[in-house]
């Protein structure tokens, strides 16, 4: 060796630098490692994060993935559209799988017709995996939502069937990430992983992002129902609308605002001022309430609603 | 988009990954649930959750220990079997706490959390002393080369606050840690940077609160030792180096100006670049020089550890996935045989005759099994001859390659010094290894 010129100790990244080079990193890892990924992109926020953190690590190039979205035929309007605008400014390819395709196919079967349609994405995704011979797919789960994603691996491991069994995960040491799959099996990736909400939002704050607007504020007509805030009367996609109210419901109209989106049956917004993101990121700061716990009203069903769904294949 | 240096000098915002070794008895989970309350990252529903929780177990108080208790399968049988990650802030510092369970049989486990970690607290029940167990946490610290130990003597409100006692548990644990080598020379060289600090999880004691059961003790808080450790890589100067991950050559782009474009994209695993730096691209030894650094749509002139760029070089040189480069002059030589230590992560024990893979960075590589010098037995460090290896043990092996890698010792660099073991017929993550 000749003389080495010893660099300087480095400083350290500030923690939202560091989560945006271990998610490009992971990103990275899935084009290099898989042979076929896709990435499930929703409309929400956390995906939107991970839009941005695959341009980053993928720019001037085309992703080496498409888009996907397993849509329950119950998403807002505003979100879809939103979902659609993002997917055609990056020049990528989506797929739209549906669940009502699924209903049809009769793959999902449905025990009452308003139930919400949250756990039967899992059918349709396994569908879809299987359609186009996906090895991978990203997703934007995050490890402080809920109890049973505290041991989720960044690369998880699902079977033939889908299923994940957390007594059967690979060790990750490192950052040695293993995403070696056989035909039929699949891996779940999760870039943002280690972040928190916060982390979200700050980050959209800094990259300033878009959002669809159902995030912000607004003027909403919502019941009280067991202690949750529920939207009531919401137009669908498709024509008609959803989730009346039931007899002897007061229907009130709130400024509210949602933390998380998915179907409209089983997401319920928080009263709130914030018009921006700035003001959302306050809020985040001083809420009392857990993201999931007081928003999602599927998982309220039992304390380990979550970890039972993601055995059957659920993300 | 915002096209500011994120890493500037006044950035006090960095984050700690740390590990907890112990076991239920000596408090880990309610250690973790008190720094979660503590520092307010619990939130009201999830109290009410647990707080329910512990009524319906007949306890009178609220169970801390209930936030950081996961799976429904574990929860049946009592017990945590894998690694939880566990978040929080205090606005000055994100934390990761990575929480393993530390029974012997857990090993595996240990060395996993205390992969990306870069401070452990090993914790020790006031009223029992330094056991065995404590050792055996201590050399795994070592083994996996987490800088910064802190050893918390937990429980004291069951010893009365006794000084004495905690006196002696500091200097048993010394006298320990002077026979296995595990403290740092004065030349900040070797070893690892021990404090000792005595608790209460329970009550809060010296935790984020200092309380007023210790006036003895002047030392930090555990929380105050947190926000001061250094972050990974901020200590010594370490080598460049850059393994590639994706090569983009976005070909069929209509931009013109991209019609040449060949970018090498990775993660700077340690060191720093700068553009006009000499490189050389390992295996193949090819030299060129830094044409461009990029980071999303920012032109950076220089980076440093841990961030993820997209490098552009002056020359047209062949290079791909698994690849690395360096700078010229700080080349390692591409090796076919290492050393390491290897702990055995699987229910399958390994097997001499077979073919596995080893994962180094980015780079993959057949590997066979050449000798096993010896097993580490974690309880008495004793070294045992053997010619098997079962899942939780550590032993010297030595590994011949199809491929050459290019490895630095892992002492010196705990990237590019670590390798996992895959068994190609599941595609399981088998071993974790340490290059000598």
């Amino acid at each position: 060796m000749t003389s080495i010129k010893q660099p300087k100790p480095s400083k350290p990244l500030s923690h939202l630098d560091w989560l945006e080079s271990e998610a490009i990193y992971i990103l990275r890892e899935v084009a290099g490692q898989c042979s076929n990924p896709v990435l499930l992109f929703s409309g929400g926020k956390d995906s939107l994060c991970i839009l941005r953190l695959a341009e980053k690590a993928f720019r001037p190039g085309r992703f080496p993935f498409p888009l996907m979205h397993i849509d329950t035929g119950h998403n807002y309007q505003e979100v879809i559209d939103f979902r659609d605008q993002r997917a055609a400014e990056l020049g990528e390819r989506l797929i739209v799988r549906s669940v009502e395709d699924s209903m049809q196919r009769g793959t999902v079967v449905l025990k009452t017709p308003d139930e919400p349609r949250n756990k039967h994405q899992s059918v349709t995704l396994l569908e879809a995996i299987e359609e186009f011979g996906f090895d991978c797919c990203i997703g934007g789960a995050r490890r402080d939502e809920e109890k049973a994603r505290a041991k989720e691996r960044i690369m998880s491991f699902r079977d033939e069937f889908g299923q994940w069994d957390p007594k059967n995960q690979r060790p990750e040491l490192w950052s040695l990430y293993n995403a070696r799959s056989h035909k039929g099996e699949n891996i779940r990736a999760f870039p943002i992983s280690n972040w928190t909400e916060m982390d979200v939002w700050q980050y959209i704050e800094r990259e300033n992002l878009g959002l669809p607007s159902i995030y912000f504020a607004h003027q909403r007509d919502v019941v009280m129902r067991g202690g949750a805030i529920v939207p009531v009367n919401v137009p669908l996609v498709s024509g008609g609308v959803i989730n009346p109210p039931k007899v002897g419901e007061e229907v009130i109209n709130m400024q509210v605002r949602f933390r998380t989106v998915g179907d409209i049956t089983c997401t319920a917004p928080v009263i709130s001022d914030a018009g921006n993101v700035a003001k959302i990121v306050l809020e985040t700061a001083t809420t009392t309430i857990t993201e999931r716990g007081a928003t999602r009203l599927d998982d309220q069903t039992s304390d380990a609603s979550m970890e039972q769904r993601k055995k059957e294949g659920y993300f | 988009m915002t096209n500011t240096q994120h890493n500037d000098s006044n950035h006090n915002d960095s984050l700690l990954r740390f590990m907890t070794c112990g076991s239920v008895d000596d408090g880990k989970s309610t250690l973790i649930g008190r720094l979660l309350f503590d520092t307010k990252t619990i939130l009201a529903d999830t109290l009410t959750q647990i707080s329910n929780t512990s009524k319906k177990r007949g306890m009178e108080a609220v169970d801390l220990s209930l936030l950081t208790d996961g799976l429904q399968a574990e929860r049946e049988q009592g017990i945590t079997i894998d690694v939880a990650y566990r978040y929080f802030s205090t606005g000055t510092r994100k934390y990761i706490i990575a929480d393993a369970p530390g029974h012997e049989q857990y090993t595996r486990n240990m060395v996993t959390a205390a992969s990306t970690a870069n401070l452990a607290i090993i914790l020790i029940d006031a009223r029992k002393g330094v056991l065995t167990q404590t050792r055996r946490h201590s050399y795994l610290a070592h083994l996996v080369g987490i800088p910064h130990i802190v050893v918390a003597v937990n429980k004291m409100d069951l010893v009365s606050y006794d000084q004495a006692i905690y006196n002696k548990i500091c200097a048993d644990y010394l006298a320990f840690a002077k026979e296995i080598g595990l403290q740092r020379n004065d030349n900040n060289e070797a070893g690892h940077n021990i404090r000792f600090i005595p608790m209460s999880a329970l009550n809060g004691d010296m935790l984020v609160d200092r309380l007023d059961n210790m006036p003895w003790y002047q030392g930090e808080t555990l929380l105050e030792m947190l926000e001061e450790a250094p972050a990974a890589h901020t200590e010594q100067s370490e080598a460049f180096r850059f393994p590639v991950q994706f090569v983009c050559r976005p070909h069929a782009s209509d931009d013109p100006k991209l019609h040449d474009f060949r970018g090498f994209m990775g993660r700077i695993e340690s060191g720093e670049i700068a553009v006009g730096d000499a490189v050389t691209v390992l295996p193949n030894g090819y030299t060129s020089k830094v044409k461009a650094i990029q980071l999303g749509e920012e032109n950076l002139q220089s980076a440093s550890t841990e961030q993820s760029i997209t490098l552009l070089l002056e020359d047209e040189i062949d290079t791909s996935r698994g690849d690395m480069i360096v700078k010229t002059g700080e080349a390692n030589e591409p090796v076919k045989q290492i050393e390491a230590f290897v702990c055995w992560l699987s229910e399958t024990p390994m097997s001499t005759a077979r073919t596995y893979i080893v994962r180094h960075t980015t780079r993959e590589s057949k590997a066979k099994i050449g000798s096993i010098s010896y097993k580490v037995d974690v309880n008495t460090l004793e070294q045992q001859t053997t010619t098997d290896l079962k899942m939780n043990d550590i032993a010297r092996i030595s590994f011949k390659l199809a491929q050459p890698l290019m490895v630095d010792s892992y002492a010196s660099n705990r990237s590019t010094g670590a390798f996992i073991v895959i068994d190609e017929s599941s595609n399981n993550t088998v071993g974790a290894g340490m290059i000598i």
